[in-house]
């Protein structure tokens, strides 16, 4: 049994991975972990030679494989190195080269519900990030924006490249508990995560985004359930809009009474306008011969 | 002088009745190289939810809530006494960028009343993705809304522009918008959606050839709304009207809005509950038809023309059509997987997937997480035959019923689909 520290990213695993598949080694032989703390509890082997790896031309696994597996290495569950090693292991040595086809296979189906979980963070981090303006470079001219997000897994340097493409214009830090991603139009780039507290809390459009909110919110219908499975609770102390829900819920009920006890009003009669008349007047005509194309002219 | 709280108050309140809110579908763009910002051509991206369980994708604002038509339906129709505001096209310009550096929204969504004319009101609307565009080099979503009353060359000025236009067909006979909506004509709004589809292909077409010069560009897609619950039309019309509109004029989506009370009813049309569970069954219907090849002959028909709101129209027919059942999931061809009710379209590529190296058994299924409750009876697997008895019994439909308390419309608590109803719409699973 050898045991392996894998700093948690999947350069280094496919890197371990790799070696020990050039080597003939089974997954039952090898256990892999996050953390140092524990792995010291077992008997180390020295780390794998890196230099020379017989056989490495010869392993060749799907670009889909590799997709999947970049992304499941984001996740947070202990069991990820060692699982995407087995199924590595049945692709390419267990002879199981259409084990990806197969979503009936519980390894597949666990490395695809991990996939699912992280992309769905990716998703929610490009959705919940909200930026703050913190300034103006002086000397570009460029404005500066500060967003604190809180990610379940270690999805930053995933979820990122969205972000350059869609604020190149302007310097923004993207801060979390774990890592950090700065864009200064030039460069991206990551450093150490930090403490809520590195964030602005506020921007000074949070109060017109959340007149935006109140207004939009239809009290007519409303489906309390569905906007919690697509926004959970565990996002809204992040979201500047987030304060107004528990009002607005509990103010519908009365605005749509209210709506229901206003008299209706009778319809005005056409205001002298030369366009309306002119398209009364064509309704009209169309009316009468309603099977010919009709001529906006 | 209103201020731009005051106006975004009045502009956003007035456009919440639409209910589109789609930023997928656009050409691949990003503001990389660029002093601007914003993307387009991923997966549209929901920024926020609302407590009515819609999406906020993007800033979706009237220009002005001034309008000269007198649509019952509407809280902007000329007898209502609203409060009237207008934007000015610089400040849109400045809401859409501040809220879209802030990852607010995805982009802009830019209806108007219609104000003087039809051609005076889109100069407006255009005049906003135009600044957007050209002078601050905004790459992210536009989505006008267009009048089919104005000239083609707006209409084409105002696609240049914009990744989606739409025209709401708002009711599905020109009889309904007669009595509800006097000045709208069901045969021009379908005839500007042709000249649209016309731009939307031309551009498609041209790019396929490597030498030809490059067309102007021109929105991806256009889509539409319908009311449901305005006025008498049966679910066999509006579905009718709707799968028209997908085959004469390839639109991205039709959207039904449940008719909702307004604030300023009109006398014309009485205020009621919002037909909630019937606007998701139609987009479960409307589903059906676009992934899974039913006809609307078949959910819906002259006989019998209103869904059951009790069931979801794959689970109805395949109830009214026993015969075609159990199928075999380890032989059924796509076409027939597709049928069966509880099974959805990314579980039918697993099938296919999976079967092509064994034999499917029950326990295969469930680890695909299908409902088995819901598929047990019309399904036949490696070691699974339903009793033919069950499938025959009356008491089939019984068992997918919801309790009976439930079916009460109530207006204080309207009914409630199931949380697993709502992830449905958005997935197209069902």
């Amino acid at each position: 049994m050898r045991t392996l520290v894998i700093e948690p990213e999947y350069e280094a695993w496919r890197a371990a991975a790799r070696q020990l598949l050039a080597q003939g080694v089974s997954p039952e032989e090898v256990l892999w972990t996050d953390d140092r703390q524990e792995a010291s509890l077992f008997v180390g082997e020295a780390p794998p030679d890196t230099t020379a790896v017989p056989g490495d031309s010869a392993i060749k696994v799907s670009a889909a494989f590799m997709d999947l597996a970049r992304s499941v290495a984001a996740h947070t569950d202990a069991r990820r190195w060692g699982m995407l090693y087995r199924v590595l292991w049945r692709l390419t040595r267990g002879a199981e080269r259409h084990l990806l086809a197969m979503a009936t296979d519980r390894d597949v189906r666990q490395l695809q519900d991990w996939s699912k979980a992280v992309g769905r963070d990716i998703h929610k981090m490009h959705a919940f990030v909200r930026f703050r303006l913190v300034g103006t470079d002086a000397a570009t001219g460029r404005e500066q924006f500060v967003a604190w997000f809180e990610p379940e897994h270690r999805i930053v340097r995933l979820a990122t490249p969205f972000f350059e493409k869609r604020f190149a214009g302007m310097d923004w830090s993207i801060l979390t508990p774990y890592e950090c991603a700065h864009w200064d139009g030039t460069r991206l780039h990551f450093t150490a995560g930090v403490s809520r507290s590195s964030a602005p809390d506020e921007d000074a459009l949070d109060d017109l985004w959340r007149t935006y909110y109140r207004n939009i919110f239809n009290p007519a219908r409303v489906k309390i359930s569905a906007m919690q499975s697509e926004m959970p609770k565990k996002y809204w102390k992040n979201l500047p809009e987030a304060s107004l829900i528990a009002g607005l819920i509990a103010e519908s009920t009365g605005r749509v009474q209210g709506m229901l006890e206003t008299e209706e009003r009778a319809a005005k009669p056409a205001p002298n306008n030369a366009y309306l008349k002119s398209l009364h007047a064509m309704n009209q005509r169309e009316a009468a011969a309603p099977n010919q194309e009709s001529d906006p002219a | 002088m209103m201020d731009i709280t005051r106006k975004l108050e009045i502009l956003a309140d007035a456009a919440k009745y639409d209910a589109s809110c789609a930023s997928s579908g656009a050409a691949r763009k990003d503001s990389r190289g660029s002093a601007g910002v914003g993307s387009t051509g991923g997966m549209g991206i929901c920024h926020s939810y609302t407590p009515d369980g819609r999406c906020v994708s993007l800033m979706k604002v009237l220009m002005t809530n001034a309008c000269l038509y007198d649509c019952h339906y509407c809280i902007n129709r000329r007898s209502s006494n609203v409060t009237r505001a207008r934007f000015t096209p610089d400040e849109v310009v400045q809401l859409t960028l501040d809220f879209y550096k802030r990852n607010y929204i995805e982009g802009l969504f830019l209806s108007s009343g219609i104000i003087r004319s039809a051609d005076h009101t889109m100069e407006l609307v255009i005049e906003v993705a135009r600044k957007l565009r050209e002078v601050h080099q905004f790459r992210g979503y536009i989505h006008l809304k267009t009048i089919p009353e104005a000239s083609q060359e707006l209409i084409a000025l105002a696609g240049r522009y914009a990744d989606r236009i739409s025209i709401n067909v708002e009711l599905p006979s020109q009889q309904s918008l007669n009595t509800l909506a006097p000045e709208k004509n069901l045969a021009r709004t379908e005839e500007a959606m042709g000249h649209i589809r016309g731009k939307i292909d031309e551009r498609h077409a041209e790019k396929r050839k490597p030498d030809a010069p490059k067309p102007p560009p021109f929105a991806t897609g256009q889509s539409t709304q319908m009311l449901v619950g305005a006025d008498a039309s049966t679910d066999a019309v509006i579905l009718g009207c709707a799968d028209k509109l997908y085959t004469s004029h390839r639109l991205r989506r039709v959207y039904y809005s449940a008719f909702s009370p307004i604030p300023e009813p009109s006398s014309i049309l009485p205020l009621k509950a919002p037909p909630l569970i019937r606007e998701h069954r139609l987009y479960q219907a409307d589903w059906l038809l676009r992934f899974y090849d039913f006809k609307v002959e078949e959910i819906a028909s002259a006989a019998d023309p209103n869904l059951d709101l009790a069931l979801d129209p794959k689970l109805s027919w395949a109830l009214r059509n026993r015969a075609t059942f159990p199928v075999d999931v380890n032989k059924a061809p796509r076409e027939l997987l597709l049928r069966i009710p509880g099974l959805g379209v990314r579980n039918v590529e697993r099938i296919l997937g999976a079967r092509r190296y064994t034999r499917l058994r029950l326990a295969d299924l469930v680890r695909l997480r299908l409902q088995m409750k819901k598929l047990l009876p019309f399904i036949t697997a490696a070691d699974h035959h339903p009793a033919k008895l069950g499938l025959d019994s009356d008491s089939l439909r019984a068992r997918f019923l919801p309790p009976p308390e439930q079916l009460e419309i109530n207006f204080d608590a309207p009914p409630k689909p199931a949380t697993s109803d709502f992830l449905s719409v958005r997935s197209g699973e069902l």
